[in-house]
């Protein structure tokens, strides 16, 4: 299986169309973006060492390799627009200004976790920062994130909702029921379809008729794109063009996003399904954090500079790890609190 | 042999009906297909086509006649060579009509004309009120409506009160609701907030719960809840828990409404009790009610309630009616049953169609000397297993009755609850009365047993009083 294609920006909508070689990010546009990848990358670093120490429990599915995907489409939104996804969620939420304090903890079960520790890895939520979870069952955030689109096109503002869900999640029915109502009723939302290119340990050519995820919506009239999911600005660039057309209220956008994980499916997951080698290349030839740090360190940013970034970072996932050990566990009062209010 | 017309049914749970008018007149030539009347009821109005030639010989019902029986004779159709003359030799005939008669072999008469009509066996709601409901202050006026009349306007009260409220589903909008709960609202409130969706309960649910998630208060309409099925992941999975898993951070509020049970003559996929799969769910709260007043009441309690609520309804009790107190605003609390029928010798616990076949059995026991104690349950979650216990303190002896299976049903729970809590107040054991353990049959007889009957509540009730 080949490593994620450099798709730069394949247009298969109707009309719409970049082409070539992503706008320029401006050097603060370049710095923001390492550091909150960097932020994701260590800290799912993290998350997976407290797993492997029996701090975390049950299913942890990290999100190291796909950094530039959920930074990428945070630069390209507004406040007010609302974000959902499936069980891989952790750096969406870091993405959107939650605080890894919190999420670390909820990770460890903790009283202070996003969720009281009831949820854990999977189902954390912020209405303030306007994440919507953190859902384990796979492809029910699209029909819900069309539902949160639905709100914005009832209110008549001007939000757009981003559902994002997998290449695996893709397949289920009730994707394509919601891409219907979607176009049929003109929702704002982009359907952002992260294909890692493995559902679990399944190879997209294995579980998927048609592998080019842009063009999912096509029966639906439903406009998509390929894009390099590796390439934080190609992310945002195609963000934006999404964003602009649901806010024009044309509807729905589909983004697939060509990216690739770099570890197993979840923390149990040894992924014998493809070979180290083209984890290596990968990692060596497209990861997206590498990328920026490259074009910053030509753009002679000092490298202690750059170390002043890791540093901060650092601190801030090891604070973060030690609040989730620390923190007590919930009251066993809230056994029974939060079934209805 | 002059041909009768009779009233046709326009659904299988439709009792009787206007004749709103008649297009042909006595005499006049009719081919088959031609539409010779329009009926009316309360859902739909219909035309009704010939089914043979002839020349329209008599008409029997007048226009204009309200409540006409289903298969009562509306017309006579003269055959040719048939005169006038020929109708008087045919008045004294049974409406039943011959061919029926034929198919329906070796039962005897009576069993026959209930079999081929069953709802005629559902009496016309009884509604026997010895408590006075404790939420209407004395001296309200009441207003007669049906059932789907004082859901509509449940609904539309509460859209009229809060924009947030909107109605989503299959067929609610343009064709006014597949069993016409929806009448009105889309010429009241719009496209908007009036929403026809495709046929994709899944999705549609989904979109609903998300929506709710944003602060919306969605009414998702399933045609039944049969259909809900397809959507049972994001009832359970998505609604009942996110609050939990958020740690009391972000919930919806959602009513999840349909017709639910039982209908007639729709077989296996189509008539299905669900209360106990939804009143098993922490998370979920459960309404089924009976009479049209707890209909209205409990249904705008569920719309203002912030947690996502089954509201079960019952297509065989649509077009029931009864008294709803004339209130601006008439709000029943989640969560309370209502005693129906004071007694003293058994308690006779049920809810929605169920309570059908509890009160007249509650009537036939009467007539025996046993005083029942019927409780209509309302809700089924947060069941009000108090004012269960303290009957059953009262009485000794219990009898549940539910259209659904007995294996995990709602009467095992009820049966378990007053195990638990007047276990020594007992004189027998409870006893349920339940649909059979069977997928419900086509057959018309065979559907009547698959059911419950005020027979079966008669005997189980008599049973655990020793008679």
């Amino acid at each position: 299986m080949a490593a994620p294609k450099k798709a730069a920006a394949q247009d298969t909508s109707q009309g719409t169309s970049s082409g070539g070689s992503p706008p320029k990010f401006t050097r603060e546009q370049e710095l923001a973006a390492l550091r909150d990848m960097l932020l994701i990358r260590r800290f799912e670093e993290k998350a997976g060492q407290l797993y492997g120490m029996g701090a975390i429990g049950g299913f942890c599915h990290l999100y190291i390799g796909q950094e530039a995907v959920v930074v990428g489409m945070q630069m390209a939104l507004k406040d007010g627009d609302q974000v959902i996804t499936g069980y891989r969620d952790h750096g969406h939420m870091l993405a959107c200004g939650m605080e890894a304090k919190g999420v670390m903890a909820e990770l460890t079960g903790r009283r202070g976790g996003y969720s009281k520790g009831k949820g854990g890895s999977m189902h954390m939520f912020s209405v303030e920062k306007k994440f919507y979870g953190g859902h384990g069952i796979v492809g029910a955030q699209v029909s819900l994130g069309t539902g949160l689109a639905f709100a914005n096109w009832y209110r008549g503002n001007d939000s757009v909702s981003v559902a994002y869900f997998g290449d695996g999640a893709a397949n289920q029915g009730q994707v394509y029921e919601s891409f219907n109502m979607a176009e049929l009723w003109k929702l704002p939302v982009i359907y952002v379809i992260e294909n890692n290119r493995y559902a679990m340990g399944t190879a997209v050519s294995r579980a998927s008729a048609q592998q080019d995820f842009s063009r999912r919506g096509a029966s639906f009239n439903i406009p998509g794109k390929q894009v390099d999911g590796m390439d934080v600005r190609a992310v945002k660039a195609a963000g934006e063009e999404a964003a602009a057309w649901c806010r024009a209220g044309k509807g729905p956008f589909i983004l697939e996003m060509q990216t690739y994980r770099y570890r197993g499916h979840s923390m149990s997951d040894p992924a014998k399904y493809r070979t180290r080698e083209e984890v290596e290349k990968v990692r060596h030839d497209q990861d997206p954090i590498e990328q920026v740090r490259n074009r910053l360190l030509a753009a002679k940013v000092s490298e202690q500079e750059l170390k002043a970034i890791d540093a901060e970072v650092r601190d801030i996932v090891n604070a973060s790890a030690e609040f989730a050990q620390s923190d007590p566990e919930p009251d066993v009062a809230e056994l029974y609190t939060d079934v209805y209010r | 042999m002059p041909i009768q017309v009779l009233m046709p049914a326009l659904s299988p749970t439709m009792e009787k009906g206007n004749l709103a008018k008649w297009l042909k007149k006595e005499g006049e030539p009719i081919k088959s297909g031609d539409v010779i009347a329009e009926i009316e009821t309360d859902k739909a109005t219909m035309e009704v086509e010939a089914t043979d030639e002839g020349t329209l010989g008599k008409i029997l019902i007048p226009e204009g006649t309200a409540d006409v029986a289903v298969n009562t004779p509306i017309a006579t159709i003269l055959a040719d060579g048939e005169t006038a003359a020929d109708l008087a030799k045919d008045t004294a005939k049974t409406p039943a009509p011959a061919r029926q008669e034929k198919a329906a072999g070796s039962a005897p008469p009576a069993a026959k004309a209930e079999a081929a009509q069953p709802k005629s066996a559902a009496p016309s709601a009884p509604q026997a009120v010895a408590e006075p409901d404790p939420e209407v202050p004395a001296g309200t006026a009441m207003v007669t409506q049906t059932i789907r009349e004082a859901l509509r306007d449940a609904m539309a009260e509460e859209m009229r009160r809060d924009a947030d409220v909107f109605v989503m589903g299959e067929e609610v909008a343009e064709y006014q609701g597949a069993y016409k709960v929806t009448q009105g609202l889309l010429q009241e409130f719009g496209p908007k907030r009036v929403i026809d969706t495709p046929i994709t309960e899944h999705g549609f649910a989904g979109i609903g719960v998300g929506a709710a998630m944003a602060g919306l208060k969605p009414i998702v309409e399933f045609m039944t809840f049969n259909f809900a099925m397809q959507a049972m992941d994001q009832i359970i999975n998505s609604a009942a828990k996110t609050l939990y898993m958020s740690g009391g951070q972000m919930g919806c509020s959602v009513v999840f409404r349909g017709p639910n049970g039982a209908a007639a003559r729709v077989a296996a996929q189509h008539s299905q009790d669900y209360s106990s799969w939804f009143s098993h769910v922490p998370g979920l709260k459960v309404v089924a009610p009976y009479s049209a007043a707890d209909a209205k009441g409990l249904l705008k309690a569920a719309i203002r309630d912030p947690n996502p609520v089954i509201f079960l309804e019952n297509e065989v009790l649509y077009g029931h009616s009864g008294e709803v107190p004339k209130l601006d605003d008439y709000v029943i609390p989640i969560g309370k049953a209502r005693i129906v029928r004071a007694g003293s010798h058994v308690t006779i616990i049920s809810w929605s169609n169920g309570m059908t076949y509890a009160l007249k059995a509650a009537d036939e026991l009467a007539k025996e000397g046993i005083e029942a104690e019927v409780i209509d349950l309302r809700t089924l979650r947060p069941m009000d297993t108090e004012t269960i216990v303290n009957s059953v303190k009262k009485t000794g002896r219990a009898v549940t009755v539910e259209e659904g299976w007995a294996q995990s049903g709602v009467g095992a729970e009820i049966a378990a609850r007053i195990m638990e809590h007047a276990f020594d107040y007992l004189d027998a054991p409870v006893t349920r009365v339940s649909g059979k353990d069977v997928p419900m049959p086509y057959a018309a007889n065979l559907e009547k047993l698959a059911l419950p009957s005020a027979a079966e509540v008669v005997e189980a009730a008599k049973a655990v009083c020793y008679r």
